[in-house]
């Protein structure tokens, strides 16, 4: 599985907006998140209130981090849990191997952890002899396909059904060729019957975590298929992978994510299995993992700790705001070229991956403010990544014309109609073959670098026309 | 330098580290805003909400009428009556000898089960939720490997909120090992972004209410 690199975001937002069968998918996806979230938020009087108190929790656990992950660790290993703590992906990745080595594993079934995508960590085993199985239904089509997920709640967003039932009758070769397998339900039972065997036969078993809590030692899983608890449950060790900043000091503030995290993702009033895990099997237990581990990965965490960006460390990944998204709607995740997609991804992949790589991406926004609308945890998107425009700007990384007409962008960004027509006016007077780069003022995520010529329409206009289709 | 050490140097750098307000936070245990849904009436609140979640939620009834409420509900969506049965004593106070051909299996969960059958700790009002805790007595497997998992609720152990579960945790003594948060049948909307129920675990979640003859609540939860 791999991704394009968050530098061909132009390229691939070309690609993503002339792919028909992608943007059929995302015509479907921006109808439905979003409409669930406002009528669960509906339902919930207390729900505005409920996210300044999740923002206050998460600001109070940043600005203790230390002494909550040391608590988490003390009442992890009381429990007889292992930490592993881990400074780098490439550390992460050994420490892993490293377990599986000792208990002779060949395979992991995986629960769905954005995390473990984040340091390549299939890629990475299979390199080693150990194969990871993704048993979370999005992220086992995409494991078949060979695709990275573009959205980090449903990883598979932009697979369409046709597509998952011609990745099922090349991939399990040993069942009926002529078996009918068109619609869901049929392919559901099918990808049900397959990955029962994969949590049968591994030998450990991974899963990601939404929160780590200090109080108890526990990680916590919120999930809706069950392959997680599987994969937790069935082999003999269980990983937990997570980043430092999942941790959170009580049951009491979990109890506050349990009331904004699924309402924010699905729309749900909770997910179907919230699960609290503390440790290896007791002595007596008829069935779970004999060891349990937690990695802990920094990878850039603690960096943007001390910087301008710690808000960002707030973010719980429930995608409400790529759901939200004009941008997101319009060119799905994989234009993004990483893990991270949306406004969420466009501020925390400069802070992980580096400002080189990836400091044009909050370029990819209207700045219309959307996502800080609908953020449980209220991060100031736009802001975030307003500042790192500045900053892209500041370390002269951007091309000569960029610097230049940075000052106009931001005048115009701030005046959306203004840019519109003046955007609009400007790709019909060049034309069809002129570089749209030599626009003045196309310094925005319009403006470009490896963007191909204009066709006679804006961006804006290409969405719009878009979002009529 | 330890990776932890390293890590841990980068994050003080950052934060500063008073401990004062944190202790005080750990030992506090405040609470968020409680949703008013919470404080209503309890059981028509979890029955709504579990239903509403995909669960077949039964009418409260007698711990007498508990084997035959199960095998109503087996033989109208044509199960077996076979059934791998949490080894729990809580489920020994029912008459189960009054149907003789309900089998009940006290054991972990095998993969060709496809029905099983466990009590439960306590019900969540607010969402409708299930709270299994594990121990030796109650494998986690029978809440997630069958096709179909019969619940018995009874109508003591309904709580308003989460926090009232969580009291309830801390007064039961040591932490389980995993807490299971129930809300309905598992399900998936992967699949071209269409809802469909059953994809790993149990496709058919059955609640059966067990009225225990004491106010709701009486305990004090
Ligand atoms: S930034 Fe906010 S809205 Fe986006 S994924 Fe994170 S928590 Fe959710």
């Amino acid at each position: 599985m791999s991704f394009a690199g968050p530098a061909n975001f132009r390229a691939s937002a070309a690609r993503a907006l002339a792919d028909e069968p992608l943007q059929q998918e995302l015509a479907k996806f921006s109808r439905g998140f979003q409409v669930r979230r406002v009528e669960a938020a509906a339902r919930l009087p207390e729900f505005e209130a409920l996210r300044d108190r999740a923002r206050d929790i998460k600001d109070h656990c940043l600005a203790h981090l230390d002494f909550y992950l040391e608590r988490f660790e003390q009442n992890c290993r009381a429990a007889g849990g292992q930490v592993h703590w881990c400074a780098t992906a490439e550390d992460a990745q050994r420490a892993i191997l490293a377990i599986c080595r000792r208990l002779g594993a060949k395979t992991i079934a995986k629960g769905k952890s954005m995390v473990s995508e984040e340091i390549g960590l299939n890629d990475f085993l299979a390199e080693n002899g150990v194969r990871a199985v993704e048993t979370d239904l999005g992220e086992y089509i995409l494991q078949l396909r060979g695709e990275a997920p573009s959205h980090i709640v449903a990883p598979a967003i932009h697979v369409a059904t046709g597509q998952w039932t011609e990745a099922f009758r090349a991939a399990h070769t040993d069942r009926p060729a002529e078996r009918s397998l068109c619609d869901g339900s049929e392919i559901m039972a099918e990808a049900r019957a397959v990955l029962r065997e994969q949590f049968l036969n591994a030998d450990v078993g991974l899963t990601g975590a939404n929160f780590l809590i200090a109080e108890t030692g526990s990680s916590v899983i919120f999930t809706n298929e069950g392959n997680g608890d599987l994969s937790q449950t069935l082999p003999r060790a269980h990983i937990v992978i997570a980043g430092i900043e999942k941790v959170i000091p009580t049951l009491e503030d979990l109890a506050v994510f349990m009331r904004v995290l699924p309402r924010s993702a699905t729309g749900q009033e909770l997910t179907v299995y919230t699960t609290l895990s503390t440790g290896p099997r007791r002595p007596g237990d008829l069935d779970g993992p004999e060891e349990y581990h937690v990695v802990l990965l920094d990878n850039g965490r603690a960096d943007m700790l001390g910087g301008a960006f710690r808000d960002m460390l707030r973010c719980i990944r429930c995608a409400a705001c790529m759901n939200a998204c004009p941008v997101y709607k319009q060119i799905g995740g994989h234009a993004y070229g990483w893990v991270y997609p949306g406004p969420m991804g466009a501020v925390l992949t400069p802070g992980l991956r580096g400002v080189e790589e990836a400091g044009h991406l909050p370029n990819a926004s209207t700045f219309c403010g959307k996502c800080e609308d609908v953020c449980p945890v209220r991060i100031p998107l736009p802001h975030m990544m307003r500042h790192w425009r500045e900053r892209e700007f500041a370390r002269h990384l951007s091309p000569a014309r960029f610097r230049y007409g940075l000052g106009l962008w931001a005048f115009l960004a701030a005046r959306p109609a203004l840019y519109r027509l003046l955007a609009g006016m400007g790709a019909r007077m060049l034309g069809r073959n002129r570089p749209w780069r030599q626009l003045p003022f196309a310094s925005g995520w319009t403006g470009t670098r490896d963007f191909p010529a204009s066709e006679g329409q804006s961006f804006m206009r290409l969405w719009q026309a878009g979002r009529r289709r | 330098m330890s990776a932890r050490d390293a890590i841990m140097a980068r994050i003080k750098a950052a934060t500063g580290g008073a401990r004062e307000e944190a202790t005080a936070w750990l030992s506090l245990r405040q609470q968020g805003p409680r949703p008013t849904r919470a404080d209503g009436e309890r059981l028509a609140r979890f029955t709504a909400e579990a239903r509403a979640a995909g669960c077949t939620v039964s009418e409260p009834v007698s711990p007498e009428a508990v084997p035959a409420a199960i095998a109503a509900w087996l033989a109208a969506e044509n199960l077996p009556a076979r059934l791998a049965a949490s080894p729990d004593p809580a489920l020994d106070r029912y008459p189960w000898s009054r149907r003789p051909l309900l089998t009940l299996e006290r054991r972990r969960a095998a993969p060709g089960d496809r029905v099983s059958l466990t009590p439960c700790f306590a019900g969540i009002a607010e969402t409708g939720t299930l709270a299994m805790l594990s121990g030796p007595e109650r494998p986690v497997t029978l809440n997630f490997l069958p096709e179909a998992h019969i619940a018995l609720v009874c109508t003591r152990d309904l709580v308003g909120a989460y926090e009232e579960l969580w009291a309830r945790l801390r007064a039961a003594g040591e932490a389980p090992r995993t807490v299971n948060l129930i809300t309905g049948p598992s399900r998936s909307a992967d699949i071209g972004q269409e809802l469909r129920l059953g994809a790993h675990g149990p496709r058919q979640l059955y609640i059966v209410l067990v009225d225990d003859g004491l106010p709701e609540g009486a305990d004090g939860g």
